[in-house]
């Protein structure tokens, strides 16, 4: 399973990259197997929309289930991967790249002090295992 | 093997029957209304009889074979049901006919409203629902109504616990409410300590199927009542799993404030494709005055001389209709005849043997099998479809192989709290034999696993059509066939 280190996690499975003040997330790698095949996404925030930390950002609809996503930490939306909308696959193949759901400015940057590292997140993977 | 569509069938002049010739003027219906071509297929009686007798032959009933679709209970549908059901003063009334001249179906109505109060323990019944899902949505509707008539508008959150059926939350977000979770704790019960963490003054209620999906006794069921009817809050109960408490429990004394039947699952009326469901709801005393209206009712007990007269009467503060006329009545015959064929006596023995089925196929498979919680279970168990030494095997093609074998899949993947999930629940209606077969089957399919797993990955391979893409199916679905 694919954990890259950099990255933040939480207990819902959603990724967080942050550059400088900047975010951008999608479902782990885990999260993904855990649905199989994901046959839509759809992302209900819009550029501009302001969100607060655990708030619903998209779902997403497997052969196997259909999911809510939260977003990791409270802020702007800046983007949206429009491109998920045709190929909700990306987010089988690369969770961390192609599959990511939205861009935003994060509004406290200390929330993401509630958030797992890459290593607490492998061990809360294993233990659901 | 593939059926070809009753359009490629179709021959050009064939028919059914012959007409003979016109012999009146024909119509003056205005030309331009008429149509002249309708690409109608033309074949012969026998061509049609055997086209559709093939594809009846295809399809996999509980008439044909063991179908253990976990929480669907798919009990075997006793065919004097039918004969009942069809029954001239039952199949040939009409739901506008004056309700004097309609008094053998409205007592019977009514006597089904009176044996599931007794049955579940509660005070009132509606026979309106026609579905399970459509039974949560009206009694999630009862405790909206209940509470603003209490003036507590802001009670709009509705727990539900991570093993429910997708429906609970369905049901309460299409109420307007808001869905919570409620997690289990490592037995497979509700986490209390979690649960009263989440009661206070704006829980409308919480949603409870017990036993569970996971085919577990909910053990603190008491306590939970308690901590919902501390806060204020009302319990619902989800009747899908009521097979494994008739006779034995009413969900009335657990604390149940208002509950769905589902007819079409505990008390044998035809599922699935096999016909219409009905999910009666019933209420608790305080509850009552909100069910749908109009409810049956006796107008009049009558004497030694006269019958009792039935008619209908209205809730005092119903939420209103949930289903044109009665439901769906011929249902409600056939679960009637159930019960009265079965009697008290023949409903618990329903539920103890099913329990005892489930149980006996669980201690079969345990070997070969992980099984979600080590303990006694009710109606059902939920297995898992996977072994760590069996690498690219999952629930979904152990169901797929099990067609092969000539028996319906159990439900898989649900609940989601077990990882490739196979959830079985036998009936009571089976045989050891045929439980001891399925069990065979099982142990055959998992050895298959681990040393022909290619035999999995492409089941089903007995069938008109093999393993379906269900992507494809998904994203790119066809819903339409064009006619040539």
């Amino acid at each position: 399973m694919n954990i890259p280190k950099e990255l933040k996690y939480t207990k819902s499975d959603e990724w967080i990259r942050v550059e400088g003040t900047q975010g951008t997330m999608g479902i782990s790698d885990y999260a993904q197997g855990q649905l199989s095949d994901i046959v839509y996404v759809e992302v209900l925030a819009k550029k501009g929309d302001t969100l607060a930390q655990g708030k619903p950002i998209a779902s997403v609809e497997s052969v196997k289930a259909a999911s809510e996503v939260y977003i990791p930490a409270g802020g702007t939306i800046t983007d949206v991967n429009a491109a998920l909308a045709t190929a909700p696959e990306s987010i089988n193949k690369d969770p961390y790249g192609e599959g990511w759901m939205v861009k935003f400015t994060l509004a406290n940057p200390a929330e993401l002090d509630s958030l797992m590292d890459s290593k607490t997140y492998e061990a809360y993977c294993a233990g659901r295992q | 093997m593939t059926e070809p569509t009753i359009y490629e069938l179709s021959s050009p002049g064939r028919a059914g029957v012959s007409l003979p010739a016109l012999d009146v003027d024909p119509s003056t219906f205005p030309p331009a209304l008429i149509r002249t071509e309708l690409p109608l297929p033309q074949l012969a009686e026998s061509d049609v009889v055997r086209h559709f007798l093939r594809l009846s032959q295809w399809n996999y009933s509980v008439d044909k074979g063991f179908y253990p679709l976990g929480s669907c209970t798919m009990k075997y549908n006793p065919k004097i049901n039918e004969d009942t059901a069809r029954l001239p003063g039952f199949a040939f009334v009409h739901p506008l006919q004056d309700p004097e001249t309609a008094q053998g179906c409205l007592a019977l109505m009514y006597q089904l409203q009176g044996w599931l109060c007794e049955i579940s323990g509660l005070a009132a019944v509606s026979l309106q629902p026609a579905a399970g899902a459509h039974g949560e949505l009206t009694g999630v509707l009862m405790i909206r109504a209940y509470h603003h008539d209490r003036g507590q508008e802001n009670r709009r959150r509705m727990l539900i616990p991570n093993s429910a059926h997708g429906t609970n939350p369905a049901s309460v977000a299409m109420a307007g409410m808001e869905a919570v979770e409620v997690p289990a704790d490592p037995e497979g019960n509700i986490d209390l300590a979690a649960l009263r963490t989440l009661c206070d003054e704006t829980v409308a209620g919480l949603m409870l199927t017990n036993p569970n999906t996971l085919g577990l006794f909910e053990e603190n069921i008491l306590a939970v009542a308690e901590a919902v009817h501390g806060c204020g809050g009302l319990l619902y109960g989800d009747g899908a799993n009521l097979n494994a408490l008739l006779g034995i429990v009413r969900p009335g004394d657990l604390g149940f404030d208002v509950m769905h039947f589902n007819l079409h699952k505990t008390f044998s009326t035809p599922h699935g494709g096999g016909g219409p469901g009905s999910g009666p709801v019933g209420a608790a005393a305080q509850l009552a005055d909100f069910l749908p209206a109009p409810l049956v009712a006796m107008i009049d007990p009558g004497n030694e001389a006269d019958p009792p007269l039935y008619g209908y009467r209205n809730p005092g503060k119903s939420i209103g209709r949930m289903r044109a006329f009665n439901g769906n009545f011929g249902i409600l015959v056939r679960a009637a005849t159930y019960i009265r064929m079965l009697g008290a006596d023949g409903l618990r023995q329903v539920a103890e043997t099913a329990v005892l089925n489930a149980n006996y196929l669980r201690a079969l498979l345990k070997d070969t099998y992980t099984i979600s919680h080590e303990r006694t279970c009710m109606h059902e168990f939920v297995a898992e479809g996977r072994w760590a030494d069996a690498p690219g095997v999952g629930a979904g093609d152990i169901a797929k192989r099990l067609i092969d074998y000539g028996v319906h899949p159990p439900t898989v993947k649900f609940p989601l709290i077990i990882p490739d999930a196979l959830m079985i629940e036998p009936t009571e209606t089976e045989s050891k034999q045929t439980l001891d077969s399925f069990a065979d089957t099982m142990k055959k399919i998992a050895e298959e696993a681990h040393t022909h797993p290619e035999l999995l990955h492409d089941a089903p391979h007995n069938t008109p059509v093999g393993r379906l893409d269900e992507v494809r199916a998904a994203k790119q679905p066809i819903l339409t066939g064009k006619l040539t």
